[in-house]
């Protein structure tokens, strides 16, 4: 073993890779479990990667076999009623540990210097989750499947001077068809090994710049302890936890979450009287109808999800540490959670006159909290300054002003 | 205890070996679990229950004509039925086949004018033809006699036999004896 073990490292850092960034990585002491969920969504991410190839073994990318396979996977397959409830409920859990994994990331500020590129990757790869989880919608051919896609892939429509031609060519048919369900099937497909690849790019950046941790401050190297045993069992306390919670779903309640709508197959003919998208896709659904112009309607929804990469330039103030020290930062993230929380409720709301109330000040709350960031840090940090804060603190500022964030102390 | 009193007893070799202990176990509870959790992925490979639902197939065999061959598909491969003539029965109810595979005809029939055999050549599988004297294999040039036994290679067997019965005079259920 142990020879087998010298041979493969002087061709590979095997051995190095593992010691370094596995067992001996160093990690801060003082981490709590917001910090579980970046490893949950990695755990997930393969589940999603192993259930969707074993349903791809099964599922036909065609508009007159689709639906009726789906079937056969519940009813005929061997144990594919599993299989496929894992990778529905999987879907749902990938949204509600990433948006945890954000928020977590918002309280404590771990966007800020250095770690601007995790945050960036962390967006990319929100994209990238959600396309591949729009087009996934689509597979099943369902009748919400089929009008999701059929309303998404129309928002296109507004682009100037070549909108109809878009949309044609993103469905490959006049409306959505066998055609777009072909494509969407590839594209489901493939997203996931680019999803992958920038996991690796996240990970990378995150060996190098290291974990954040609650107190906000980069710690000194004595704070920090190896990542094995520490947190490879506290990973896998959390994902314990994770797992009662998922397998509930999974096993007890699988179809919470599938609108029984789409188990009527998809009739071009006829819309459903609702057509509401994924509890994941509502905040940003509500944005576009709280709009009343169509194409400002699309803008604000893709605003909503890129505003996200700007944080490292709107927050402005030099107090080190997350919401915890910052009293204004810390009202308006809880305002911008809440926000969030009732425009995934009024996403799912008939669009009567209250409601569409409600839906534009929450739109309104939600880009004012990003368009006062600039102003709002800098004022806090000014207040904080002049109420006079503890000597180390006034050093650490001194020391970044100087070296830069992120620099030797 | 004080932790300077708790942590030389984490050094005692007892909690080592308690320690080393839990850690087996640990691991041997995740093994099984990994395990458990592999089974439906392997499973959902195997053939699904409208495949199963083709492992017996039932045949009317009254049409069939003396000297005539039917080839009816059962579980994806086709099988020949064959209603043999008085003449061909005892030609090979005399023999036993070459000396590639011998076999007495009768542990190849339930009733003799009735001879039922998957049609796939032992060689590679492709379908042998009908002729005079039993079958051809058009892919590499395989001969099998009226009981379907082998009597020129490159096939190693007989044509493979499978379970049936008859449910009357002419009717068969084929996949189950």
């Amino acid at each position: 073993m142990s020879k087998v073990k010298k041979w493969v490292d002087q061709r590979f850092p095997l051995s190095s890779f593992i010691k370094h960034d596995l067992v001996e990585y160093p990690t801060p002491r003082n981490l709590s479990y917001w910090w579980n969920f970046g490893f949950l969504a990695g755990f997930v991410l393969i589940l999603q990667l192993l259930t969707g190839i074993f349903l791809a073994m099964h599922y036909k990318p065609d508009a007159l076999l689709a639906f009726d396979s789906v079937d056969h996977i519940m009813r005929e397959v061997n144990y594919g009623w599993l299989i496929r409830y894992m990778h529905a409920v999987g879907a749902s859990a990938f949204f509600a540990v990433i948006y945890i994994h954000m928020a977590r990331t918002l309280y404590y500020g771990s966007y800020r210097a250095p770690r601007e590129l995790m945050w960036w990757s962390g967006q990319a790869l929100l994209l990238a989750l959600m396309a591949t989880a729009f087009m996934g919608y689509l597979l099943p051919w369902g009748q919400m499947s089929f009008w999701g896609a059929q309303v998404i892939t129309g928002l296109f429509g507004t682009a100037p001077f070549f909108g109809d031609e878009i949309v044609i060519w993103l469905r490959g048919d006049f409306a959505v068809g066998d055609a777009t369900l072909t494509r969407f099937f590839a594209l489901h497909y493939l997203l996931p090994f680019l999803i992958v690849s920038i996991v690796v790019i996240h990970l990378i950046a995150l060996h190098h710049v290291k974990s954040s941790n609650p107190s906000g401050i980069n710690l000194s190297a004595k704070n920090n302890i190896p990542f094995h045993p520490y947190f490879t069992a506290k990973d896998l306390f959390g994902l314990g936890i994770f797992l009662i919670i998922y397998s509930y779903f999974v096993f007890f309640n699988p179809e919470f979450l599938i609108l029984a709508e789409n188990n009527i197959p998809a009739n071009p003919l006829q819309t459903p009287s609702q057509i509401v998208p994924e509890w994941y896709f509502l905040p940003f659904y509500a944005i576009l109808r709280s709009v009343p112009d169509l194409l400002g309607g699309v803008l604000a929804m893709g605003l909503s999800v890129m505003i996200f990469a700007t944080l490292p330039f709107l927050d402005r103030s030099k107090i080190p540490g997350g919401a915890k020290y910052r009293p204004i930062y810390r009202v308006m993230f809880y305002i911008f959670v809440l926000d969030v929380i009732v425009l995934t409720y009024v996403g799912a709301q008939m669009p009567t006159e209250f409601w569409t109330l409600v839906g534009r000040i929450a739109t309104l709350i939600y880009f004012l909290t990003f368009a006062l960031l600039p102003f709002l840090s800098k004022y806090e940090e000014k207040k904080l300054r002049q109420k006079g804060l503890p000597e180390e603190i006034e050093e650490l500022i001194r020391c970044e002003e100087q070296y830069g964030r992120g620099g030797k102390k | 205890m004080s932790t300077s009193e708790s942590d030389n007893e984490a050094d005692l070799p007892e909690a080592k070996d308690r320690r080393h202990f839990l850690e087996k176990a640990t691991c041997a509870v995740a093994g099984v679990g990994i395990v458990a959790a592999a089974w439906p992925f392997v499973s959902s490979m195997n053939p699904a229950s409208n495949v199963l639902s083709k492992s017996t197939v039932e045949i009317d065999i009254g049409s069939i004509k003396t000297g005539e061959v039917k080839t009816v598909e059962w579980q994806s491969k086709p099988v020949f039925i064959f209603h043999r003539t008085p003449t061909q029965i005892s030609a090979m109810q005399d023999s036993t086949g070459s000396e590639i595979d011998p076999q007495a005809d009768d542990d190849r029939v339930l009733k003799p004018e009735w001879l039922v055999v998957i049609g796939l050549c032992t060689h590679l599988g492709c379908v042998p033809s009908k002729k005079q004297e039993g079958w051809f294999c058009p892919c590499h040039g395989s001969r099998y006699d009226n009981s379907g036994r082998i009597l020129r290679s490159p096939a190693p067997k007989n044509l493979h036999l499978l379970p049936y019965q008859f449910l009357s005079a002419d009717k068969l259920l084929l996949g189950k004896a």
